[in-house]
């Protein structure tokens, strides 16, 4: 995050980024983790970790975003959470039936708990987090060219 | 592994090649065309094989309940004689659509792009037809809906982005007049599952909410579909995508998202009552009479087809609407002869843009002798949608109107003559514009099609052919399944509810 | 009652954008609109008087929820919303590019 004058918005704004958007995305990965315990999960924390890219580009402009997260990175991030989230569902089949929980449950309200949510939940913030920024990229490219 | 694993395979398959065409589609040449190939013919061959399933199965009707969940709690996936019928129509077009597009989509950039959409497509209509439940029906079609709305504007040039957004927002709010009234059926029901709503509906009386509930309905799955007063998207939206698309647009989509959601709810949860079916018979008969007139002064060959979409589903539905086991029959049949016929129309107007390059049936003319096959196919393919009698379109239309007369809505039948009369009409213009007629100076170098794009269009006009076999007593159980379904009601409710508990 | 009333005002307040709207951003804003409105119809179909959140919590007796089920389904039409409106707005740049308006009356290259 080197500090360009050029580009992006104000120095007061891009101190205060700096200072906040490791922390969002920190709280984005803590909804996902946390999906099968408390309201939230894959898709919330997943919205909350694209919204901190997204923040990064308002305030930096959009090459310090793009060097975190490629345009072609975030659309293979992207397909590939849609596959993990199929292979999760493909693992119920070792059980016998396609979606089921097949891992132990462990004890309700402890973090390891609840199987195959979980890894659902990481699968679908994936997915949503880099789909929804790869959408305002996309976006922001179609205005550029105009 | 048992028989019913073989359900949620029409959902894993097209969402695995989807995801996998877009990731592998970029970095390995020519991965995305085999990946699409091998998933739409095992699609096609799973699709056939589930009806061999269904055969020896007991009561005709296999339940799958996902992460093994009961059906009133969790989603249950049903296969029944009317979801084997319309797998193997959608399967089968999708099918040679991916084999015209290997060669057809190398006008346009980005065909992994192309592939996954076309995967999405066929994976929400796959999960629509074959979910027995209301609000995952929803999900599947919106996922179908949205990539059939990026796939209308896949050319991005002007025409395309206009026809797809005219298109996005009518879809937008037919989905939402279908959302409100599954949110109606949820309130009055309190359940989701398709088999616990009928069994729901038929104990407890309410005068408001159901013909409430059907009024919204009818208006969201008759702008899916297409019926006359919903129809305004249609004649934009199917000529604007490119043939292939326009083929599985008019082919299966309202086809599959319009008609057989229609059918499924008003008939199997609802209930029909006369009421309704007098309304579907009415719209049916305006949208046959209107469809056509408007298709008959159309000049671009893929427009007047559109047209034409609207007034053959209004076939379909007027059979339907009919109730009566002859008119139902004719309805499904018609529904699978229009999904043949008219994909391979388009497959062909594709295959005269290919080689020509324009569309306008004023420019072209002269082309049966360049281009023999693919005049053959239409041929046959224009005899077929007319009613001439070889071909199979004859056989269901013929159903139709003796139906109609049997059941003395004689109006209706005469309705049903004028359509197959203009439509012919209209069909012998094309003729006589696109194939026969003198060739123009410009048009002298074209060559024929290539073999992939061949193949479908010469596979097709054999099933028009001889489609008409399957009203021969031993083929005849593909249809009479699907036929049952319907007339099954909502005892629908215990059959789903007696195979889900085994 | 009169929750629902105003569900459906804002529901046909969505209505009347998409219909009679000429801007096609405003078509697009109103369609949101409509979506916000059938959400939250559903959301409130769940609803009970004086109900609790539907969240399981350790050392705390469950009665008197909320329906959880809508609250599910809203969030599965939420996303589809947002897949919606993010495929008409790249649509509604894509036609200003070619058609260097927003006015719908003037976007009708397609006749018939």
């Amino acid at each position: 995050m080197r500090n360009n004058p050029e580009t992006g918005m104000t120095l007061i704004v891009k101190t205060i980024t700096r200072l906040t958007v490791g922390l969002i995305l920190l709280f984005g990965i803590y909804i996902i983790l946390h999906g099968h315990l408390s309201p939230g999960g894959g898709f919330a924390g997943g919205v909350i970790v694209a919204l901190s890219f997204v923040h990064l580009m308002l305030a930096f402009g959009k090459d310090v975003a793009v060097a975190r997260i490629s345009k072609n990175m975030a659309s293979n991030l992207e397909s590939i959470g849609a596959m993990m989230f199929l292979l999760v569902a493909l693992l119920g089949f070792l059980g016998g039936s396609f979606f089921l929980n097949i891992l132990a449950k462990g004890n309700p309200f402890n973090l390891f708990s609840a199987g195959t949510i979980i890894l659902s939940n990481i699968s679908i913030g994936i997915k949503v987090g880099v789909g929804l920024f790869a959408i305002f990229l996309a976006l922001v490219v179609l205005e550029k060219s105009k | 592994m048992n028989n019913i694993t073989i359900i949620p395979l029409f959902v894993i398959i097209p969402l695995a090649a989807a995801f996998l065409t877009s990731l592998v589609g970029k970095f390995i040449k020519r991965s995305s065309e085999t990946i699409i190939f091998i998933s739409s013919l095992a699609l096609f061959a799973f699709s056939l094989y589930a009806r061999f399933l269904l055969n020896s199965a007991a009561g005709k009707i296999m339940v799958y309940k996902i992460g093994g969940w009961m059906p009133p709690f969790g989603i249950c996936m049903v296969l029944d004689g009317l979801s084997c019928f319309m797998l193997i129509t959608v399967n089968l077009i999708a099918f040679f659509v991916a084999v015209y597009s290997l060669s057809y989509m190398e006008q346009y950039t980005d065909k992994p792009k192309f592939f996954t959409l076309f995967s999405l497509m066929v994976c929400g209509m796959n999960g629509l037809i074959i979910t027995g439940d209301l609000f995952n029906l929803f999900v599947f079609l919106e996922i179908a809906s949205i990539a059939s709305y990026a796939l209308v504007a896949f050319g991005t040039e002007a025409e395309e982005l206009e026809a797809s957004f005219k298109y996005a927002i009518m879809g937008s709010v037919a989905s939402a007049f279908i959302f409100i009234g599954i949110a109606f059926l949820y309130s009055f029901a309190s359940t989701l599952n398709m088999a616990d709503m009928a069994r729901v509906l038929s104990n407890k009386q309410n005068e408001w909410v159901i013909p409430f509930v059907g009024v919204l309905f009818l208006m969201g799955f008759g702008l899916k579909s297409a019926l006359v007063p919903f129809h305004a998207w249609l004649p934009d939206a199917h000529p604007a995508a490119p043939a292939s698309i326009s083929a599985m647009l008019s082919g299966v989509l309202i086809k599959t998202l319009g008609v057989y959601s229609l059918i499924r709810i008003f008939f199997n949860i609802i209930g029909a009552t006369q009421g309704y079916l007098a309304v579907l018979m009415f719209l049916g008969a305006i949208s046959m009479i209107a469809g056509v007139v408007l298709a008959l002064s159309q000049w671009d060959f893929k427009r007047l087809l559109a047209y034409h979409s609207i007034s053959q589903i209004g076939y379909v539905i007027l059979g339907i609407g009919l109730g009566t086991p002859l008119g139902i029959l004719g309805g499904l049949f018609h529904l699978f002869n229009h999904s043949v016929f008219k994909s391979l129309l388009f497959l062909n107007s594709g295959a005269v843009d290919y080689a020509t390059g324009t569309r306008d049936l004023k420019e072209t003319g002269g082309l049966g002798k360049l281009m023999p096959v693919t005049a053959k196919t239409n041929l046959v393919a224009s005899m077929s949608i007319a009613g001439i009698p070889p071909f199979n379109g004859f056989f269901s239309k013929a159903i139709i109107i003796i139906a109609c007369l049997e059941k003395g809505n004689f109006g209706y039948a005469i309705c049903a003559v004028i359509g197959s009369i203009l439509t012919l009409a209209s069909f012998m213009k094309v003729q006589k514009f696109a194939f026969l007629g003198e060739i123009k100076d410009k048009f002298k170098n074209i060559k024929e099609v290539p073999f992939t794009m061949l193949f479908p269009m010469v596979c097709l006009a054999v099933i028009c052919i001889f489609g008409g076999l399957m009203l021969i007593p031993s083929f005849r159980f593909f249809l009479d399944d699907a036929v049952a379904v319907i007339l099954k009601g909502t005892s629908y409710a215990s059959v789903v509810l007696e195979a889900a508990a085994k | 009652m009169i929750l629902y009333f105003l569900c459906l005002m804002l529901f046909c307040v969505g209505l009347y954008g998409v219909l009679r709207k000429r801007n096609i951003v405003k078509m697009i804003i109103g369609l949101g609109i409509m979506e916000y409105a059938m959400n939250l119809f559903f959301v409130l179909i769940g609803y009970r008087f004086h109900g609790r959140a539907p969240i399981d919590a350790k050392d705390q007796n469950i009665f008197n929820m909320v329906d959880p089920l809508p609250q599910a389904l809203v969030l599965t039409s939420i996303v589809i919303g947002l897949a919606i409106t993010a495929l008409v707005i790249s649509i509604a740049i894509r036609i200003y590019e070619k058609y260097g308006t927003f006015d719908i009356t003037k976007i009708k290259r397609l006749k018939g």
